[in-house]
């Protein structure tokens, strides 16, 4: 992790909800955290648990109902200005789950890697677009001359590069990484995580990583918020939380990693998280920095018994 | 296991596929006894024949493909000579069942979850609808699915995609098969769902007393649920052993790659090892080892002759030329050797 802790994206207090009085539905609830310049910040729970909403409403593609999001210091949520709202669409770029899907099959891999300049016009002119797109293509480790070709004429992991690509066209400072690799095969995994790091370290680019993946989450991520039904359970630096998990819901859920050692994995112990385990109609719950940039949401009682598993652990 | 009794058996397949003109060899030779009651894992890349391989069991093979030798032998029949529907529904879902793990489209959206299983209960097990659906809220119960009896009558949509799979699960088992094959796809489940339904595989296995093969991509998931691991590449079995000889003392070069390019036994801040290349174009015949332009440690005879299967114990077999005893000392990646002094130091612990 980088030594001087600048924050480049703070959210504060953020809620999302789709649908409308009786049908109301809270998908991210109160939810607070900050990314450090030059860090991975990974953001796990199971599907529907809001993490891909908390992305969207940072690339401005949810409405926030309440909260701030802020940017460089800047709120960007809400009304702003067009000045800033290209700014962001610039600085702010997201790398999707399913490479297939997300790339448009009859356009050639020059339109779709231009597409978010075009659409802000942010280049001078053609010749400086085309070697922008190059440029990013190389970066990747992919070579120009796949420009003209379509989406369907590569693999998975090719395709998942190509992904990239659009997004570091845009010269962006941060990248929210939904799924990355989870639709990919195994051995095209580890190239498209290598491909990541090596791109941080080289352009010193700050990442979301979205993941349900808890084993590819320890191995990429500094730090780390645990979330579930739209609540952020447990945040902290990441072989921190992993040693010392807090949350019932964190320790289920890395109950769950498969340990690929037969000897081990015998001897593991599912936990089933169940929610009505905690009392939180009599005492409800804070969010609490329970040790130094370590976070958990709990009651006063919970806390209390929190601390002390920290101190047996220690 | 005391002297395994085989279930299944198979010897010497080729599988091709006719595709726009030419032909494609999917699984080529490949051999494999599956032993009763025991749960096997296929891990193998996307596109290795896992999936292919599998579906030859049930006369499952997309149209223009067909079993172009060898064997597979099941209670003494070659079913591999079966030529019409008919003789394959003596097996299909009755013997051999099949889940394909994507809840979504194996499940009719307009029907009850109830229905649906007790529907399987009917046709195979002949029974009436009082003791049918006595007998489906049991299976909903073994399955895992909480308040079974109102459960029973809700549509599929009103279920999370895990209690999906379990209804997949129980449609499966109500069909009372001896052997249960478990496809899944490339997008893992959710963690915890995935490890709740290996469990549930492992519990039903022995409840059923059934004969299970996993197929999955990503080794690392397999370590508890198997007794034994078949590694493919190519449309062959690479490597076979018990799941310890496979993680502990794991042979061929690809199955090193495997496990050494899994994120739990990387180094952080470290490049994550990586497979390089692709696997072959299987319109082509393939030369000598197929994983040989793949591994960078490949030794010359690797290109030019096919391996042969090369024991390892009685229960652990591989087929690279690295264990032939001729061949030059080849050092197996750092993360293997920890891997093998893990096993060494607690064999003798
Ligand atoms: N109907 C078909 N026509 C032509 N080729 C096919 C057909 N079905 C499968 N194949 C080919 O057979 C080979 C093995 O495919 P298979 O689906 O068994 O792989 P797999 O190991 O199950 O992969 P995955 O992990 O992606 O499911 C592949 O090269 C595939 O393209
Ligand atoms: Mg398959």
């Amino acid at each position: 992790m980088p030594n001087k802790k600048d924050i480049l994206l703070e959210v504060k207090n953020l809620s999302v909800e789709f649908g409308k009085r009786k049908k109301k539905f809270v998908a991210v609830n109160d939810v607070s955290f900050h990314i450090y310049k030059g860090e991975t910040f990974g953001l796990v729970g199971e599907s529907g648990s809001g993490k891909t909403t908390i992305g969207r409403a940072i690339m401005r593609l949810n409405e926030s109902a309440s909260g701030d999001i802020v940017f460089n210091g800047k709120k960007i949520n809400g009304s702003i200005d067009k000045e800033l709202d290209k700014e962001i669409t610039k600085k702010i770029q997201m790398i999707f789950q399913d490479p297939m899907a997300s790339l448009n099959e009859r356009a050639k891999v020059d339109y779709i890697v231009s597409e978010g300049l075009y659409n802000i016009k942010n280049y001078k002119n053609e010749e400086e677009r085309k070697e922008k797109v190059e440029k990013a293509l190389l970066d990747v480790g992919l070579l120009p001359e796949f420009l003209s070709r379509f989406p369907h004429e590569f693999s998975g992991g090719q395709r998942q590069r190509i992904g990239i690509a659009r997004a570091l066209v845009m010269e962006p400072d941060l990248i929210i990484a939904d799924e990355p690799i989870s639709a990919l095969d195994v051995s095209i995994r580890a190239q498209v995580l290598n491909l990541l790091s090596e791109l941080q370290k080289r352009k010193n680019l700050t990442y979301l990583f979205i993941a349900h993946d808890l084993s590819v989450v320890r191995f990429i991520t500094d730090r780390v918020a645990v979330i579930h039904k739209g609540k952020i359970v447990e945040l902290a630096e990441t072989e921190r939380l992993y040693g010392n998990p807090l949350h019932p819901y964190t320790r289920s859920l890395l109950s769950a990693i498969p340990i690929p050692d037969p000897r081990k994995e015998k001897e593991k112990v599912l936990k089933i998280y169940d929610p009505s385990c905690h009392d939180y109609d009599n005492a409800p719950p804070k969010w609490v920095e329970i040790e130094p940039e370590h976070f958990v949401l709990g009651n006063e009682k919970e806390i209390e018994e929190y601390r002390i598993t920290l101190m047996h652990n220690q | 296991m005391a002297s395994p009794k085989i279930k299944l058996s198979i010897r010497d397949l080729v599988i091709k596929f006719k595709l726009r003109g030419q032909v494609l060899t999917a699984i080529r030779e490949a051999s494999l006894d599956i032993y009763e009651g025991e749960s096997l894992a296929i891990v193998g890349e996307s596109g290795s024949g896992k999936s292919v391989f599998t579906k030859s069991f049930m006369g499952l093979l997309d149209g223009n493909g067909w079993i172009d030798s060898g064997s597979i032998t099941y209670e003494g029949e070659d079913i591999a000579r079966f030529k019409t529907e008919k003789e394959w529904l003596k097996i299909r879902g009755k013997k051999i069942a099949m889940v394909f793990q994507d809840p979504m489209t194996s499940l009719n959206p307009l029907k009850t979850v109830g229905k649906q299983v007790q529907e399987a209960v009917e046709l195979h097990q002949g029974l009436k609808k009082e003791e049918a659906k006595r007998l489906t809220i049991e299976i909903l119960d073994d399955v895992g699915i909480p308040d079974s009896e109102s459960r029973y009558k809700q549509f599929p949509h009103e279920f999370s995609g895990g209690m999906r799979q379990r209804v997949v699960i129980a449609i499966a088992i109500a069909c009372n098969p001896h052997l249960l094959i478990c496809d899944e796809p490339t997008t893992a489940l959710d963690v915890t769902i995935q490890a709740q339904i290996l469990n549930l595989l492992k519990n039903l296995k022995e409840k059923y007393s059934l004969t299970t093969i996993y197929i999955t991509h990503d080794l690392g998931v397999v370590a508890n649920v198997a007794d034994r691991i078949a590694v493919m590449y190519a449309g062959d079995i690479v490597e076979i052993g018990n799941s310890e000889e496979v993680f502990y003392n794991a042979q061929h070069p690809y199955t090193w790659a495997l496990l050494s390019s899994l994120p739990q036994l990387g180094v952080k801040g470290e490049p994550l090892h990586s497979i390089k290349g692709t696997p072959p174009n299987l319109f082509y015949e393939v030369k000598g080892d197929a994983f040989a332009p793949r591994n960078p440690k490949a030794l010359k005879i690797d290109f030019v002759e096919k391996p042969p299967y090369f024991e390892v114990s009685p229960t652990h077999k591989a087929k690279t030329w690295i264990l032939d005893p001729r061949a030059p000392k080849v050092d197996p990646p750092a993360s293997i050797k920890i891997l093998r002094d893990q096993w060494g130091g607690r064999k003798n612990a």
